[in-house]
């Protein structure tokens, strides 16, 4: 199978999925107790107010129907009006994807570059002291929630050294990266060590494997057994619990966006959630979910990029 | 031509490979496995000596032992002597082990499916060790690596040579396995079990390969092989191990013909035998001993049909019986009649 009609076949894929997710979206939020219209005016509207905002947003329609419009206003793009805004979601949502994947990547980055040496120096160095350590390291790392280590990294890079702002995002490319460095940082320390840990037990397993010994016994040296040999084939377990866990990854990048002020989608989705913004939290859903589905795509042509014994299967 | 001429039976003058009281321990929690215990031999220039016996008898741990293959820690490697074409093994740094790895030794592995690197095109494994050392240039790297499939025999190399191995199958695996063993102009290769993961019919092209470079390029060859009929085949002298230790060691027609070890008698009585269809298989009764735990003395005395009080209290030197062959069977003298 060719690459197109393998990307082909996955996006094809995708449309139960999302079908899926936009049935759960929507029953969640029109069964939960309260009428999202009465919640959203805070109870001051008048009954004749509550029938027309009802009805200027389809609410008074039967549940079908109004289902029905949500999907086909979707297809096109269309998801709804947000009603603290006054704008539509396409377009408040859409204008946060891009600093969010900005931040996913820069996090992504940051984590293997902290990740990736760790994870060699505790295979190569598998149950001494120095691998106990780092293991140390990591697994407190993970203990530690996400808003805390921001907090952390806020005031010890932010305030106390003043290196990099601890908010907004700024206005062209660089300034974006120079903003995103701070909470980058602190999704990284949350997303490293899950990396660590994979990373290093793949690497120790395909440590093990015939064609080290044999990579071994042609004369190469332990380094490049380790880049050329091992690392490549390690890479593609990592990758795959990678993606399995973008969506964890995602939940640390809301309240990360949160605390610094990034206008991301994670920020939106806490505010409007906040406001009881429903169209903007069922656009959010869907952006969400099909953010997920493209990241398990992306790790799964990497996979194939890496070993041609998965594009055949 | 396989089976020896008396003159080769007695290591060459200038031998390749020396070995001198090599134990090789694996050291693990308290306990100490001792895999090869001070086994001593010599290989001559262009030899072909074969080391057979149980599974577990020490044979691969002996190959890898050669050429530090084996991980440390758990094991510990203790030898006298591991002379290899003038040098003593155990004395030089890793990177000049490195150095000898793939070039002046080279190693196949039982295994063919696992041997090669799933991710990498073949022609570039096979060729790796040679770019490596800047013996090859890049450029002419493909060139090399279809040069050498064709030696190995690798139909259409051209059109396979940028293959995965998971497009090979186990036998021409192999073959590449071979080609890049043989990619450096070895003086010694060691092949350990190369056929026994493979079909029957394809063991036997595998080892007729072997014999054929062999005899092109005058390299000596340690097989290791479960199979008796396979080293009957094809080695000049045939090492025989039990639980780590050579028990005996002679001229291949000779092993066959007049063994002079209890433990060689009961592995030959162990092999089917074509001819003489009424003669039942008798395997050997019993369980070689935990290596962790050796009795004193013969280590088959337990399971030895022949065994006597003196032979729990047995010198296990090697001692030749005739010329050019070894055992260490206190009672070798009176097997002559049993054979
Ligand atoms: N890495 C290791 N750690 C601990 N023990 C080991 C290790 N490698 C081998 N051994 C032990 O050394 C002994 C000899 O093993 P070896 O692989 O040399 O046997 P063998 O003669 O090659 O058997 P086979 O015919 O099955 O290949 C076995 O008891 C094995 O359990
Ligand atoms: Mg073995």
């Amino acid at each position: 199978m060719n690459v197109v009609s393998f990307i082909a076949s996955r996006l094809l894929q995708m449309v139960p999925v999302l079908i899926g997710v936009s049935i759960v979206v929507f029953l969640a939020i029109h069964m939960v107790p309260g009428d999202p219209v009465e919640l959203m005016m805070h109870g001051r509207a008048t009954p004749e107010g509550l029938a027309a905002a009802r009805a200027e947003l389809g609410l008074d329609q039967p549940l079908l129907v109004q289902y029905w419009n949500f999907i086909s206003g979707a297809v096109v793009g269309d998801l709804g009006t947000s009603i603290v805004q006054k704008a539509p979601v396409s377009e408040v949502v859409g204008e946060r994807i891009l600093p969010t994947v900005l931040l996913l990547v820069m996090s992504s980055i940051f984590a293997i570059a902290l990740a990736l040496p760790l994870a060699i120096v505790s295979a190569r160095r598998a149950d001494q002291p120095i691998d106990h350590a780092i293991r140390l390291g990591g697994m407190i790392g993970f203990a530690m929630p996400p808003f805390w280590i921001g907090i952390v990294v806020m005031l010890t890079f932010g305030i106390w050294l003043d290196w990099f702002p601890i908010s907004g995002y700024g206005r062209t490319f660089w300034a974006h990266v120079y903003h995103l460095v701070l909470p980058s940082f602190t999704v990284a320390l949350f997303l490293a060590p899950i990396l660590l840990q994979s990373l290093r037990a793949a690497i120790l397993d395909v440590m093990t494997a015939d064609y080290i010994e044999v990579a071994r016994a042609k004369g190469l040296s332990e380094r490049r057994i380790l880049v050329k040999h091992a690392l490549r084939n390690a890479l593609i377990p990592v990758t795959t619990i990678l993606a399995v866990n973008i969506g964890w990854l995602l939940s640390g990048a809301v309240v990360v966006e949160y605390l610094f002020s990034f206008p991301g989608l994670g920020s939106l989705l806490v505010r409007a959630a906040g406001q009881r913004d429903y169209a903007v939290i069922q656009g959010l859903s869907v952006t969400f979910a099909v953010l997920v589905l493209v990241v398990n795509l992306i790790a799964d042509l990497a996979c194939m990029a890496i070993d041609k014994r998965v594009a055949r299967a | 031509m396989h089976l020896s001429d008396p003159a080769k039976a007695v290591a060459t003058a200038v031998p390749l490979l020396e070995v001198e009281d090599l134990v090789v321990e694996f050291r693990q929690r308290g306990r100490v496995v001792r895999a090869v215990n001070h086994v001593s031999l010599t290989l001559g220039q262009g030899e072909t000596l074969g080391i057979v016996g149980e599974s577990g008898s020490g044979k691969s741990v002996l190959c890898r032992s050669f050429l530090r293959l084996l991980p440390s820690p758990p094991a510990v490697v203790t030898a006298s002597r591991i002379s290899f074409n003038g040098q003593n093994l155990p004395d030089l740094t890793e990177d000049q082990m490195q150095a000898i790895r793939g070039t002046d030794i080279s190693m196949v592995f039982q295994n063919p499916m696992g041997a090669l690197n799933p991710v990498w095109p073949i022609g570039d494994q096979i060729t790796e060790g040679e770019v490596v050392r800047g013996r090859l240039a890049p450029a002419n790297r493909r060139k090399r690596a279809i040069e050498l499939l064709t030696r190995v025999g690798i139909p259409a190399p051209e059109l396979r040579v940028d293959e995965y191995p998971h497009q090979w199958s186990g036998g021409m695996v192999q073959r590449a396995v071979i080609a890049m063993a043989v990619a450096g102009a070895p003086k010694l290769i060691l092949a350990d079990e190369p056929t026994t993961a493979l079909d029957v019919t394809i063991q036997n092209q595998i080892l007729a390969l072997l014999m054929e470079l062999q005899a092109e390029t005058g390299t000596a060859l340690i097989l290791v092989s479960h199979d008796l009929a396979v080293v009957a085949e094809s080695c000049d002298r045939v090492a025989v191990m039990y639980a780590g230790r050579i028990m005996e060691i002679a001229p291949t027609d000779r092993i066959f013909v007049a063994p002079k070890h209890a433990y060689t008698l009961g592995l030959l009585g162990s092999i089917p035998r074509i001819e003489g269809g009424d003669q039942a298989l008798e395997p050997i009764p019993g369980q070689p001993p935990n290596l962790a735990d050796l009795p004193p003395g013969c280590p088959f005395a337990p399971r030895c049909r022949f065994a006597s009080s003196a032979c729990a209290g047995a010198d296990m030197t090697l001692r030749e019986v005739a010329p050019g062959h070894f055992s260490a069977c206190i009672r070798a003298n009176e097997l002559g009649g049993v054979a």
